[in-house]
């Protein structure tokens, strides 16, 4: 039976732009912002307190950095004019459940004046046209790879530690048939492929590749009428932080990741050695380890010798991306997909390199860069 | 100093005029927010620290600190000549960070530390447009 949620959820503030009408002078992100610093003040509660934000028309995310929030529930169902009922409906379920205790919800168009607004030929009016593109960024090899020197200034790490992430992933590769590349490469090797964006070399970029993959889910109870073995969440988190890789708080650490990691590990209530697995995104090779860091089975600047040390590779204490990850396997553009895949198969003793006596394994990841992420921690052991 | 027309370049809006004709003028202008003190960057419409609207534009002193960076050894539109380039997140001393080109000096790991000082330097690309960038500091 469905939970009883009546009354159980109310709206404290709601407020409009300061006018409607023709508003030639802001931007739509402004407008976000403006409707939803005057629900801030309509309701009087202080802006670190929201903790939930959903949107539709700009991305969840350029409007929690144009707020400075970082949200830890985010809601972009966009699907056109009723989108915010659906956002109310979300917020219910999510504040219901404790994942969240104050959902800010906005909308904001420049339909008229069309100032600032993203889409065909206006890309250059929009924050990230006018404060990056103009540096030469074209895409994720030297855009999503900028903070990498950061983590290296600041903890020692080293082009090598970061290219054993490359060879470790490569190693579980070699495992799955179904994989790119198999044939086993060394750090040098990695270092010797050809320069991307220094620090990061080809054999540390991601594949371009076809492919897709879906799940079903469905309650616990129900599941057991099914023909595999269910594998159970455990706990979910998310992230967004910023709408540009320049707008990063610090270079060294994700908010996204972290905000999704903590939540998850909160709702799972389970500690770091009860883990087993880890598919943690790898656009390059820099992310898994601000991955690992973000999810706490590191101290942060520690994930450098931890790769390098094999801990991840096969025979390691910790196994990561043992499809052979968005590296090796395959990576088609949003490859979050496949890591929940491999997670489902190690669950189910399933897969191409399957490992002994998993019981727990988390799949974690990107999106937009570092802006947002996702955290999903999953176990094949029954309620 | 002069871009090939392919760059894509900035097209400033009512929020954010007023950072490019500072550059235009040679000088880099962020808003400061009178209540909490502090400068910040994008442009908004309040502050998004304390979300007031008690904010101004203000000069800053165009020195910082090379937070991050890589070299790009591909080229986006326009940058073809220019191979590797600079794509760098400098931390100004008056607190807040930006993208920028690292320029006038080798453009080699080894001549770029992370925590070096840089200064701002507008290349002025057409009438309207000057980009701000960096050089070692003097
Ligand atoms: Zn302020």
């Amino acid at each position: 039976m469905a939970t009883d949620l009546r009354k159980k959820i109310a709206i404290i503030g709601a407020a409009e732009t300061d006018t409607v009408g023709a508003i030639p002078d802001i931007t739509q992100l402004g407008l976000h912002g403006q409707a939803a610093r005057n629900a801030i003040r309509d309701a009087g509660i202080d802006k670190s307190q929201i903790d939930g934000l959903a949107c539709a028309g700009e991305s969840v995310v350029s409007v929690a950095d144009y707020l400075d929030i970082q949200p830890r529930y985010i809601d972009g169902t966009s699907v056109g004019g009723s989108s915010f009922m659906i956002h109310v409906a979300h917020a219910v379920l999510a504040l219901e459940a404790g994942y969240c205790n104050y959902v800010l919800i906005t909308h904001g168009e420049s339909g008229r004046s069309r100032v600032g607004r993203g889409g065909f030929g206006s890309q250059s009016a929009t924050i990230p046209g006018q404060f990056e593109a103009p540096y030469g960024t074209f895409g994720p090899p030297n855009t999503f790879t900028v903070p990498i020197v950061a983590h290296m200034k600041k903890y020692g790490t080293t082009e090598e530690q970061i290219a054993s992430v490359a060879v470790a992933t490569r190693a579980w590769a070699a495992k799955n048939p179904r994989a790119m590349f198999r044939d086993p490469i060394t750090v040098e090797d990695v270092l010797a492929s050809r320069m991307i964006a220094w620090p990061i070399h080809l054999l540390e970029c991601c594949l371009v590749t076809d492919g897709g993959g879906a799940l079903i889910l469905t309650t616990a109870d129900r599941a057991r009428d099914f023909k595999k073995p269910p594998v159970y969440i455990l706990g979910t988190g998310e992230g967004a932080e910023n709408m540009m890789i320049s707008s990063m708080h610090d270079f060294t650490e994700s908010l996204a990741f972290k905000n999704a990691a903590t939540r998850a590990f909160e709702q799972a209530r389970i500690d770091r050695s009860d883990v087993d697995h880890l598919m943690l995104y790898d656009a390059f090779a820099h992310t898994p380890m601000y991955g690992l860091e973000a999810l706490g089975f590191v101290k942060p600047g520690e994930s450098g010798p931890f790769f390098a040390a094999g801990k991840s590779a096969p025979g390691g204490e910790l196994p990561i991306n043992t499809n052979g990850g968005g590296l090796s396997y395959t990576h088609t553009g949003m490859y979050g997909m496949f890591a929940l895949q491999e997670s489902v198969r190690q669950l189910r003793g399933e897969a191409a390199a399957q490992l002994d006596d998993v019981k727990v394994s988390i799949a974690h990841g990107p999106a937009g860069f570092f802006a947002a992420s996702g955290t999903v921690i999953m176990t094949n052991q029954a309620p | 100093m002069t871009s090939p027309a392919r760059k894509q370049l900035p097209t400033p809006t009512p929020e954010t005029a007023p950072y490019w004709e500072g550059a235009k003028a040679h000088e880099l202008r962020l808003q400061h927010c009178n209540d909490c003190d502090k400068p910040f960057f994008y442009p908004r419409i309040f502050c998004p620290i304390c979300l007031g609207d008690n904010v101004e534009w203000k000069a800053m002193s165009g020195k910082g600190t090379l937070l991050t960076y890589v070299l790009s050894a591909r080229p986006a539109p326009g940058f073809e000549e220019e191979l590797p380039y600079a794509i760098a997140i400098v931390k100004l001393d008056e607190g807040p960070h930006l993208m920028s080109n690292i320029v006038e000096t080798e453009i080699t790991p080894e001549n770029l530390p992370a925590g070096m000082a840089l200064e701002v330097v507008f290349d002025d690309v057409n009438e309207t447009i000057s980009l701000p960038k960096f050089r070692p500091a003097s």
